[in-house]
C-alpha cells in the first residue's frame, strides 16, 4: 500500500507534523530508528510552559519539575536571575515523546518502531518512498511526500546536502546525575570562556536531588568531557552525587537553511537546524516547524502538486515565523561568544533580568547593545547587534 | 584502517553523523564509517564530546 505522506522520526517535530496532517485527513506512515520513543535522550528537558498553547496540556507524568525560570552565572559567580512570566518545566523526555506519538496516532498516524531507513525511492526526479530495515529484512515503502525529521543525528540530511558545521554546533555531553543538592525553583546557566568556550554549562534540576548536568562546547582543544568533569569536580553539591546515565549529541546552534524542500521532500526540526542559537533549545521550534510542514504540505497534497516549487512555500513560511528572529538570535550568541569573562562579569550589573528572557527570544537586542558601547573596544561588536 | 573508534567511550549519540560533509557515518548498533565517502577530515573526531573516534592519516 501507499500512503500520502511518510515522516521520518518521530521526536517533537515528526510527531507534531504527522499528528496535524493525520487530522487534516491523510494517511501517515511513520518510522522510528528507536526501539522506545524518548531515549537516549539527546537535551536538557527543558521548556516554556507557553508551548502547551500549541500542543495542548502536557500531562504530569511528561513533567519532572517545575520551575520559575533561569540563573545566569557569570565567570566571578554573580548571577543574575530571569523569572519566566509563565514559568516552564523541565520534561521528562521519555514519557513526553511517547505522549506525542501517541497524539498523532490517535489523530490515525501508523507509527512503526525499530525502524533503519537507509534509503529513498525516487522516479523522474520525485523522491516517493524510503527503502529501510525492519526486523532484519528490507523494505521498500510508497509515499507522495517524504518528511525528514530525523534530527541532527542522520546521514539522510544528504538528499539536501545538509550537515552541521563543526563552528556552528555545540558538543554536548550530560550526565543525569542523583545524590546531589539544586535549587529546584531554578535552572542553572554558567557562562564564561574558561569553564565553556562559546556554550555553557547547565543544571537542569528534576527534584532537589536530581538533575541534568551538562556541558555544551564549540569543539576545540578539549572534549565537551573535559569541561563537564571539571563543573562537577568544582561544585562540591554535585561531586558527591552520582551519575546515573551518560548522554550526548551535537546540537546545531546556526546554519539556517533557505531551502528545506525538493520534489516530494521535506526537512524540518533539528534535521533541519531549527533550534534557537542561544541555549541550544529545540524541542520548541521542532514542534512549530513540524506543523508549519503539516499545513504547507496539507495544500500541496490538496492540489496535487509535490513540487519542489510548490513545497517552498514551507521555507518561506518558516523564515517568517521563526527564520527571520532565530537569524537574530544567532548574531546574538555571535557577539557573546567573543566577549570575555570580564566584559561577561561586567554585564551583569548592566542588564535587567528579564533583559534576558527579551534576548532569547532574538527582541530588544538594541538594549544589549547600548551596554556593550559603554567599552570603546565592543562597539563594532556591539554595532553587530544593530 | 585509518581510523578508529572506542566503542567503550562511544556514547552513540551521533553527533560525529551530524557534522559529516560527507555523510560517510551513519549510526546503527555502532558508529559505521563508509570507507567509499569518507575523506579523513576529521571532523567528526573534533565534534566528539567524549573523543571516541581517532582519526590517522
Amino acid at each position: 500500500m501507499s500512503y500520502d505522506v511518510i515522516v521520518i522520526g518521530v521526536g517533537p517535530a515528526g510527531a507534531s507534523c504527522a499528528k496535524k496532517l493525520a487530522e487534516n485527513g491523510f494517511s501517515v506512515k511513520v518510522f522510528d530508528r528507536r526501539e522506545e520513543l524518548g531515549v537516549p535522550v539527546r537535551c536538557g528537558e527543558g521548556l516554556n510552559e507557553r508551548t502547551q498553547e500549541l500542543i495542548g496540556k502536557i500531562p504530569d507524568r511528561c513533567i519532572a519539575q517545575r520551575i520559575k525560570g533561569a540563573r545566569i552565572y557569570v565567570p566571578n559567580g554573580k548571577y543574575l536571575e530571569a523569572v519566566l512570566e509563565y514559568g516552564g518545566f523541565i520534561l521528562d523526555r521519555r514519557f513526553f515523546d511517547k505522549w506525542l506519538a501517541e497524539q498523532a496516532e490517535k489523530a490515525g498516524a501508523e507509527i512503526q518502531k525499530n525502524t533503519l531507513i537507509t534509503d529513498f525511492v525516487k522516479e523522474n526526479e520525485y523522491f516517493n518512498g524510503v527503502k529501510g530495515e525492519f526486523q532484519g529484512k528490507e523494505f521498500e515503502e510508497k509515499a507522495k511526500i517524504i518528511v525528514c525529521a530525523t534530527g541532527a543525528e542522520s546521514a539522510l540530511r544528504r538528499v539536501l546536502n545538509i550537515f552541521s558545521k563543526l563552528n556552528l554546533i555545540d558538543s554536548c555531553l550530560q550526565y543525569k546525575m542523583s545524590g546531589i543538592d539544586v535549587d529546584s525553583d531554578f535552572i542553572h546557566i554558567y557562562i564564561g570562556n574558561e569553564i565553556a568556550p562559546r556554550g555553557y554549562l547547565w543544571v537542569f534540576p528534576k527534584g532537589k536531588d536530581r538533575a541534568n548536568v551538562g556541558a555544551g562546547v564549540i569543539p576545540g582543544k578539549q572534549n565537551a568531557k573535559y569541561y563537564l568533569d571539571k563543573f562537577v569536580n568544582d561544585h562540591q553539591e554535585l561531586k558527591k552525587g552520582k551519575i546515573d546515565l551518560v548522554e550526548g549529541g551535537c546540537v546545531p546552534v546556526g546554519g539556517l537553511l533557505k531551502n528545506m524542500v525538493t520534489n516530494g521532500f521535506l526537512v524540518c526540526g533539528e534535521a533541519a537546524h531549527h533550534v534557537n542559537p542561544i541555549h541550544g533549545g529545540g524541542v520548541k521550534e521542532a514542534i512549530i516547524s513540524g506543523r508549519l510542514a503539516a499545513d504547507v504540505i496539507t495544500d500541496c497534497l490538496k492540489k496535487g502538486d509535490v513540487s519542489k516549487k510548490a513545497l517552498s512555500r514551507f521555507n518561506e513560511v518558516w523564515w517568517e515565523k521563526r527564520g527571520n528572529h532565530l537569524a537574530r538570535v544567532e548574531k546574538l550568541r555571535e557577539v557573546v561568544e567573543k566577549l570575555s569573562d570580564d566584559d561577561l562579569n561586567d554585564l551583569v550589573d548592566a542588564l535587567k533580568p528579564e533583559d534576558l528572557i527579551e534576548f532569547s527570544r532574538g527582541s530588544k537586542l538594541s538594549v544589549l547593545a547600548k551596554a556593550l558601547m559603554r567599552k570603546p573596544r565592543l562597539i563594532t561588536l556591539a554595532k553587530h547587534l544593530l | 584502517m585509518p581510523w578508529d573508534i572506542n566503542n567503550k567511550k562511544c556514547i552513540r549519540c551521533g553527533g560525529c553523523v551530524s557534522v559529516c560533509p560527507f555523510a560517510a557515518l551513519e549510526l546503527k548498533e555502532n558508529v559505521i564509517f563508509n570507507e567509499k565517502l569518507c575523506t579523513l577530515c576529521g571532523i567528526c573526531e573534533k565534534a566528539c564530546p567524549v573523543s571516541a573516534i581517532k582519526v590517522t592519516k
